[in-house]
């Protein structure tokens, strides 16, 4: 076992285990401790860097937590409106097709205001990979109900939690997208482990390689955790998250292409 | 190259005039008085020939977001609708203002409010010259007033466009989207193989990234911007004023009409003539920027101004503006998709100003 | 030369493509041209019309409410415009369903009986042909050559089969127009 004598023993470059990405910014991430955002976009600027694909990435960044995604990643960004990323992305892939284009969702953005885009976007097969982060609440706004909150959750226009017969059922996004003729690869991760990270990073790999290939859209969903939204510690959200959202959102692939 | 004579509807003008002027894409939604454009362009096919991009959106709210993100990229990119559509587009194109991303909305206009009527009217142009969406921002607002002019404000909309990074509104109507003229079509121009350095087209190592947003958070920030935008559009009404005047160099009374209106006060000017009253005619091809300076001018020569318009009386105040009271100011006008007769403007300018 | 026209009938009776064929014709004669449809639910059923303004100087107002000349092609388009042509001025129409002929007395009133024609030649389709060559009697402001021309722009080219039959159509129109009042 190596025995460190300080600091500068430990910031040698023989002793990285682990450093942030070429892609990753200087910024300073704004996500409450915990939580899932962060992790994601460290996979997204993993990939892109491995893959090259700085010169080629144009981001969308939604409204929500990860409105101020453009700090985090350097690539090219456009904000959207609240819900419009794949109306924008739509015309960003077909007046660039070379160019590798993706959206990074939230549960309000793509599954509430931007339901239409969402699934229109989709259903005429834009060659366009949307990274849907669903974690049951409106973060950004202060813990309201999201179309996916479960049924009988409390957030703070549920407070006694929600009632499916006068707020509706939690919506299942990525099921539907699967169901479309225009999705080529639907998904659903979570990145709350080490090994489940290793999942959702093959799995956008994938949908990299898809759209190099123009097959489609490709939505990868991503199950995470709202420690602040759902007032909890950041080991207790994910506890809950895999007791109550797994067994609603199961993990896995929805729809994998058949070659 | 010699232009090309053509005899074509307003709205096929607008699209004709598109793939000529190179434009990068179309994003629409159809609605009427104005669905002959995404129809001109669909079988037109201009993918198979310049490769202009051409696409039926979901709705008017998507075709406008899908112009902020081609907008975005540095390209020539364009949308028309009529009166509600553009409503629904009113998020987008804030959004646009504030981003400030060049772009082409070509608003057909129809009577209102609420879904109203299909038939021609003015009654957008609070809407289009005063913002129409949240927070402070202008377009730049041309009004055609013949086919031709729907033609060749395409092009010129664009160059506006790119040259204040600022969205350009075609303010049209039913009336000049439906008729049939002679229009002289400029010869193809090819698309711009280059993108303004702002664009979003991929991060080369040779540059920052470009960030296209609306948002800043700082509120000293956000409102150092907002008078970068103050200062673009002081500069825009220092340079960018366009009107046509017709017969005002001996006129006694004026009469203020864009679009449309501007043809029907055209045989109003005639008529009131032929009947002893010198009556002349302004016609604002800008409507912003406003001709308020010659409007001003003009108030010192006659003894007063008709602003007519199919509307409840919209320009008028700006024409009050620019008048700063020196004479009076009347506006005339019929709404809810009837258009205003030449007779009925001179009996409107003689019981206003000469009695009877 | 200003020639201010109105047609107006039932949608389906080719008045928007009769007004359409005199705004081609026009332009191929080098004259200044406007064609200003009603548009809307009209143009499936119901009552159609369109102003044509064929001129030697700029057009000012492609909308207006008097007309040199109004050519009707049914009984409610007879109501509703016959207040509208000026004093000495021409009214063609066509007496195929009309129960209340024209009452004025200063206006000079023809009549063409397309449809019928039309249904004896066994053509339909070329009813307005026909009334578009009634007006030309009336009226020789486009040279007959030049509406041939306007007919060929105006159609599809695979309508262009047609046009010796539209040709036809439009002599048997100027045969069979006749005057039935001169202006009082």
């Amino acid at each position: 076992m190596v025995q460190f004598t300080g600091i500068k023993e430990i910031i040698k470059p023989e002793n990285l285990v682990y450093k942030k990405t070429n892609i990753m910014t200087k910024n300073i991430l704004s996500y409450c401790p915990g939580c899932g955002h962060g992790t994601a976009h460290r996979i997204l600027a993993e990939i892109i860097d491995e893959e090259g694909l700085q010169s080629e990435a144009i981001g969308v960044s939604p409204v929500g937590c990860s409105v101020f995604m453009y700090y985090y990643l350097d690539i090219d960004w456009q904000e959207a409106a609240h819900g419009r990323a794949p109306a924008v992305a739509t015309a960003i892939k077909r007046l660039l097709p070379e160019k590798f284009v993706f959206t990074y969702q939230g549960d309000g953005d793509l599954a509430a205001i931007g339901t239409a885009e969402t699934i229109h976007a989709c259903n005429r097969g834009e060659n366009i990979l949307i990274i849907f982060i669903n974690n049951g609440i409106y973060g950004m706004t202060g813990g309201q109900m999201a179309p996916t909150t479960l049924p009988g959750m409390k957030s703070s226009t549920s407070p006694y939690g929600r009632d499916v017969k006068t707020m509706g059922n939690p919506i299942k996004m990525a099921d539907i997208i699967a169901s479309l003729p225009g999705s080529y690869y639907v998904t659903r991760q979570s990145v709350h482990t080490p090994a489940n990270v290793k999942k959702t990073k093959k799995a956008i790999r994938k949908a990299v390689q898809y759209q190099k290939l123009n097959k489609g859209t490709c939505l990868v969903e991503i199950l995470s955790n709202c420690p602040s939204g759902w007032k909890m510690t950041p080991v207790q959200s994910n506890k809950w998250m895999e007791e109550n959202m797994f067994p609603y959102y199961p993990l896995g692939d929805l729809k994998t292409p058949k070659e | 190259m010699e232009k090309e004579l053509r005899l074509m509807k307003g709205n096929e003008a607008v699209a004709e005039a598109a793939i000529r002027a190179g434009v990068d894409g179309y994003f629409g939604y159809p609605i009427t008085p104005q669905s002959e454009i995404i129809e001109y362009l669909m079988d037109a096919n201009p993918a198979e020939t310049t490769g202009m991009v051409v696409l039926q959106a979901e709705s008017e709210i998507a075709a406008i977001n899908m112009v902020y993100g081609g907008a975005a990229c540095g390209k020539k990119v364009m949308t028309t609708s009529s009166s509600p559509g553009i409503s629904l587009k009113q998020e987008g194109i804030s959004y646009i203002a504030g981003a400030e991303l060049p772009c082409l909305i070509v608003n057909v206009v129809r009577g209102g409010p609420g879904l109203g009527t299909i038939q021609p009217a003015q009654s957008d142009y609070f809407q289009a010259t005063k913002g129409g969406g949240h927070g402070d921002y202008h377009l730049i607002v041309l009004a055609p007033a013949s086919v031709q002019e729907m033609a060749d404000f395409v092009e010129l909309s664009f160059d506006l466009a790119f040259k204040y990074r600022n969205p350009v509104m075609m303010l049209s109507d039913g009336a000049i989207g439906q008729m049939m003229e002679k229009v002289y079509l400029s010869p193809h121009k090819e698309r711009a193989k280059t993108v303004p350095e702002w664009a979003t087209t991929g991060k080369p190592t040779t540059r920052q990234r470009n960030i296209i947003t609306s948002l800043d958070l700082d509120p000293n920030r956000q409102e150092l911007f907002n008078r970068k935008l103050l200062a673009k559009y002081d500069e825009i009404r220092e340079k960018e004023v366009r009107f046509e005047e017709f017969q005002c160099e001996d006129a006694e009374y004026l009469l203020v009409a864009y679009g449309t209106s501007a043809r029907v006060c055209q045989k109003s000017v005639q008529l009131a003539r032929e009947q002893g009253i010198k009556a002349g005619l302004l016609r604002p091809i800008t409507l912003f920027p406003f001709p308020t300076k010659r409007i001003n001018e003009l108030a010192g020569k006659v003894k007063g101004m008709l602003s007519v318009e199919m509307s409840a009386g919209q320009m008028v105040e700006d024409v009050l503006l620019s008048v700063s009271g020196k004479v009076p100011v009347y506006h005339f006008g019929r709404m809810g998709g009837i258009v205003t007769t030449p007779e009925e403007v001179v009996e409107s300018l003689k019981s206003k100003f000469i009695g009877g | 030369m200003t020639e201010e026209i109105i047609i107006a009938g039932f949608g389906g009776q080719g008045v928007l493509s009769m007004g359409k064929i005199m705004a081609y014709s026009g332009v191929i004669q080098d004259m200044e041209v406007s064609w200003m449809p009603s548009y809307g639910p009209e143009m499936r059923g119901g009552t159609a019309n369109v102003i044509v303004i064929i001129s030697s100087d700029r057009i000012s107002s492609p909308i207006i409410k008097r007309f040199d000349t109004a050519i009707i092609l049914n009984q409610q388009s007879l109501d509703k415009f016959e207040s509208s042509i000026k004093s000495g001025g021409v009214l063609i129409y066509d007496g195929n369903g009309i129960t209340r002929h024209p009452e004025r007395k200063d206006i000079n009133i023809y009549r063409v009986d397309a449809a019928e024609e039309a249904s004896r030649m066994n053509s339909p389709k070329i009813f307005n042909t026909i009334v578009l060559g009634g007006f030309l009697k009336v009226k020789p402001i486009i040279k007959l050559e030049n509406v041939i021309k306007g007919l060929k722009k105006s159609l599809p080219e695979r309508y262009h089969n047609l046009i010796p039959m539209n040709e036809k159509a439009l002599k048997r129109g100027e045969e069979i127009i006749k005057e039935v009042q001169k202006a009082g």
